[in-house]
């Protein structure tokens, strides 16, 4: 009996780890991705001021923060007595510029400086070169388009937010500034380098470049760690995507509603979560279908299943393109993930040119209040899937409750399912298991951009454990896959 | 030299200042810094903070009570001095829980600006992390007692109409903490929460709601650095 370890998992945000137990016929029995970091941010917030969490919880994550900041916001708009539907034109444009802007960056990252080395070198090629170092090497022109573009959402955020990681911009009710024309015009204008423009065209080499070596690899792209599931994201009332704002929507792997314009006020009616004894990371599924059937993804490839149609034009159109590649039905492949991240970075970049066109950007009231309540959700498309904050306040304005059911918890079951299929397609069977084998599973768990810690890390200093364990759970082979070891550029 | 001034040395500098002025006063009449948390516009110094300590006649005074005197030398930035204004700053982080990250004061905090000048990455002390609830019952103030550095500054500078006070200490020593006669109409008012969250060098005393509504880049200090080329 042998049980593999894979720690740290590179390439993806935080810290976890993976385990798979063979027999002694090297028959895989049991796959686990283990969550080791406990954050505790449900807890420490409470006693605090409810204008102070925006601002803390954002501190979950040095990637995302945006995310978290703008759905405590949405909550708290609600505490104040509004809603984030009502807020002033001003108010309802910054966050999304601020909104779109964190998903353009987000993705692009993702793409390019995480997975794009295992679609460029292969997953199987030399890990000293199948990094984001090897793919400035090999391909600059890619890399440095990459880099600007990550560039280019940051600035939205700094503008939007103050600072380009853990801004303030978002406040209960509204936002803090609007931008001056000057502000606006380093990003509509900007320079022949780097302006929205240019943006929009490099997204879209980006997807180029992965319908080509889509249409060279479909086997795999199409094949590996490919399972159906349920969906689950918000839209806008009428269908179409929506990052920022709308009801929740949740389809099966036919396509049917499971529901449908759900005020997500509510959505402990229709979401709960369960907790396991090996891994800090809750599992949460769709109360009416229990907790065995009603696992669900969230995430690029869920709302593309989940929307009826993208509201800008470039992204709808390759959006038509992608949704015939399944005729019209839900898309249950992983690796399709990267495509449908892709369109919808091109979404974001074409919103955020619309946006700086608008002049409720440079012009208009802040914030808008009402009625206060005692209690608040806030709901929103993350760039890694729907995350959710819930907020209880009492009469002295301090925080009873939090609960926040972030993205990555949502993909727990899915990304478990993804190891084990790597484990017994690929790893079964096999006596000796060379680290190709074992970058497979972290292709699997790369595919949905997982935020595994919500925090901030270095380059280069992420870890993945993969542990080879017998049925007695002695450790028979242990990998840890650190700088210098496997990848050249963990992350 | 006019009558009623004086004229001392700072660092070597020849200074003229007014008679009955504090040392404080003087260098800063005369383009010099030293650092003060407690001393605030029109108050009469209280001496609480001693960060400004400067050495006259090879002894430790502090600058903002220490009346400057004719023929004076004072010693202000040198390597002793410097080190010890750090070490106070240091101790008052220490002493409380001083979450800059989360904290609506950031970019309008003291003591921060402080820590910023000089440099103070990790205290050469250990964090004593007291436990110390906050006092959010009242309508308009919320009192974060555990970022109270004791300058007294609420105390001497915010009173009602008629001239009481309308904060005090209570306790002593290391346990002493602000006080609000919450039986007083005027020291729950908008008004004093307002006149207390700007009259605090740190984030002890807020403004309930009011939080985060300057954006960065229009706060205090960020308009300061911006306009000395740096950033907080």
């Amino acid at each position: 009996m042998r049980k593999i370890t894979i720690e740290p998992i590179t390439r993806v945000e935080g810290h976890g780890k993976v385990t798979i137990k063979l027999d002694d016929n090297n028959q895989v029995v049991q796959s686990r991705l283990h969550i080791v970091e406990f954050r505790g941010f449900e807890r420490f917030v409470q006693g605090r001021p409810f204008w102070e969490a925006p601002v803390l919880v954002q501190r979950l994550c040095g990637i995302c923060p945006v995310s978290h900041q703008l759905c405590a916001s949405k909550a708290m708009d609600v505490i104040v007595g509004t809603s984030s539907g009502e807020l002033t034109a001003t108010a309802d444009k910054m966050r999304r510029l601020m909104h779109y802007g964190q998903f353009f960056q987000s993705h692009v990252l993702h793409f390019f400086h995480l997975a794009s080395p295992d679609l460029l070198f292969g997953v199987n090629s030399d890990p000293l070169k199948r990094n984001i170092i090897g793919v400035i090497g090999a391909f600059p022109e890619i890399a440095k388009k990459a880099v600007l573009m990550r560039k280019f959402g940051q600035v939205v955020i700094h503008l939007t937010a103050g600072k380009k990681i853990h801004g303030t911009g978002a406040i209960p009710g509204g936002v803090n500034k609007r931008l001056t024309p000057e502000e606006r015009d380093q990003l509509l204008v900007g320079t022949p380098e780097f302006n929205v423009d240019l943006m929009v065209d490099w997204i879209q080499e980006g997807l180029e470049l992965f319908k080509g070596y889509h249409k060279k690899n479909h086997e795999f792209i199409d094949g590996f760690a490919a399972f159906s599931s349920n969906y689950l994201s918000l839209v806008r009332k009428d269908g179409a995507l929506d990052l920022y704002h709308g009801v929740l929507r949740a389809v099966d792997s036919d396509g049917a509603k499971i529901f449908d314009q759900v005020d997500y006020q509510n959505y402990s009616d229709y979401i709960t979560e369960e907790v396991r004894s090996w891994t800090y990371m809750k599992f949460p599924h769709i109360i009416s279908l229990g907790s065995e059937k009603g696992w669900y993804r969230v995430g690029p490839l869920a709302r593309l299943n989940t929307c009826d149609f993208i509201p800008t034009p470039l992204a709808q159109k390759e959006f038509e393109q992608y949704k015939a590649y399944t005729q019209g039905k839900p898309n249950g492949m992983s690796m399709h993930m990267h495509w449908a991240r892709l369109i919808e970075a091109l979404h974001a970049i074409e919103m955020i040119r619309e946006l700086l066109k608008d002049p409720d950007i440079i012009h208009g009231e802040l914030v808008k209040t009402g009625e206060r309540s005692g209690e608040g959700v806030g709901v929103l498309e993350a760039p890694r899937g729907t995350l959710f904050h819930h907020y209880r306040v009492d009469q002295n304005d301090q925080i009873t409750l939090c609960n926040l059911i972030v993205s990555t918890t949502s993909n727990n079951e899915a990304m478990n399912r993804g190891v084990t299929w790597v484990a017994q397609k690929v790893i079964n069977g096999h006596k000796e298991i060379p680290e190709g084998m074992l970058n497979q599973v972290e292709v699997a768990i790369r595919a949905y951009d997982p935020c595994l810690s919500c925090a901030t890390h270095a380059v280069g200093q992420m870890p993945l454990e993969l542990v080879l364990q017998d049925l007695d759970g002695n450790q028979l082979d242990r990998r840890i896959k650190n700088v210098g070891d496997f990848d050249g550029a963990g992350t | 030299m006019e009558q009623g001034q004086i004229s001392l040395t700072i660092d070597g500098k020849e200074c003229v200042a007014k008679e009955g002025q504090s040392i404080v006063q003087a260098a800063r009449e005369n383009g010099l810094f030293i650092p003060t948390l407690c001393d605030f516009r029109s108050l009469s110094p209280a001496g609480t903070c001693r960060v400004c300590t400067v050495k006259v006649g090879g002894r430790f005074v502090p600058g903002c009570t220490s009346p400057a005197v004719n023929g004076m030398v004072v010693e202000n930035e040198t390597a002793e001095l410097t080190d010890l204004r750090r070490a106070l700053v240091e101790m008052l982080i220490v002493e409380g829980n001083h979450m800059c990250p989360s904290c609506e004061k950031s970019g309008n905090c003291e003591l921060q600006e402080l820590a910023h000048h000089y440099r103070i990455v990790v205290p050469r002390y250990p964090f004593l992390f007291p436990v110390q609830k906050v006092e959010a019952r009242m309508a308009h103030l919320f009192i974060e007692h555990k970022r109270c550095i004791q300058c007294l500054r609420c105390v001497r500078g915010v009173r009602a109409k008629d001239g009481h006070e309308i904060f005090g200490f209570m306790r002593r020593g290391s346990d002493v903490r602000i006080t609000v006669d919450v039986t007083d109409p005027e020291a729950v008012s908008e008004a004093t929460a307002k006149k207390a969250m700007e009259i605090c060098p740190v984030g002890a005393l807020i403004q309930k709601r009011v939080g985060f509504r300057v954006p960065i880049g229009q706060r205090r200090f960020d308009r300061k650095h911006e306009k000395d080329g740096k950033q907080l």
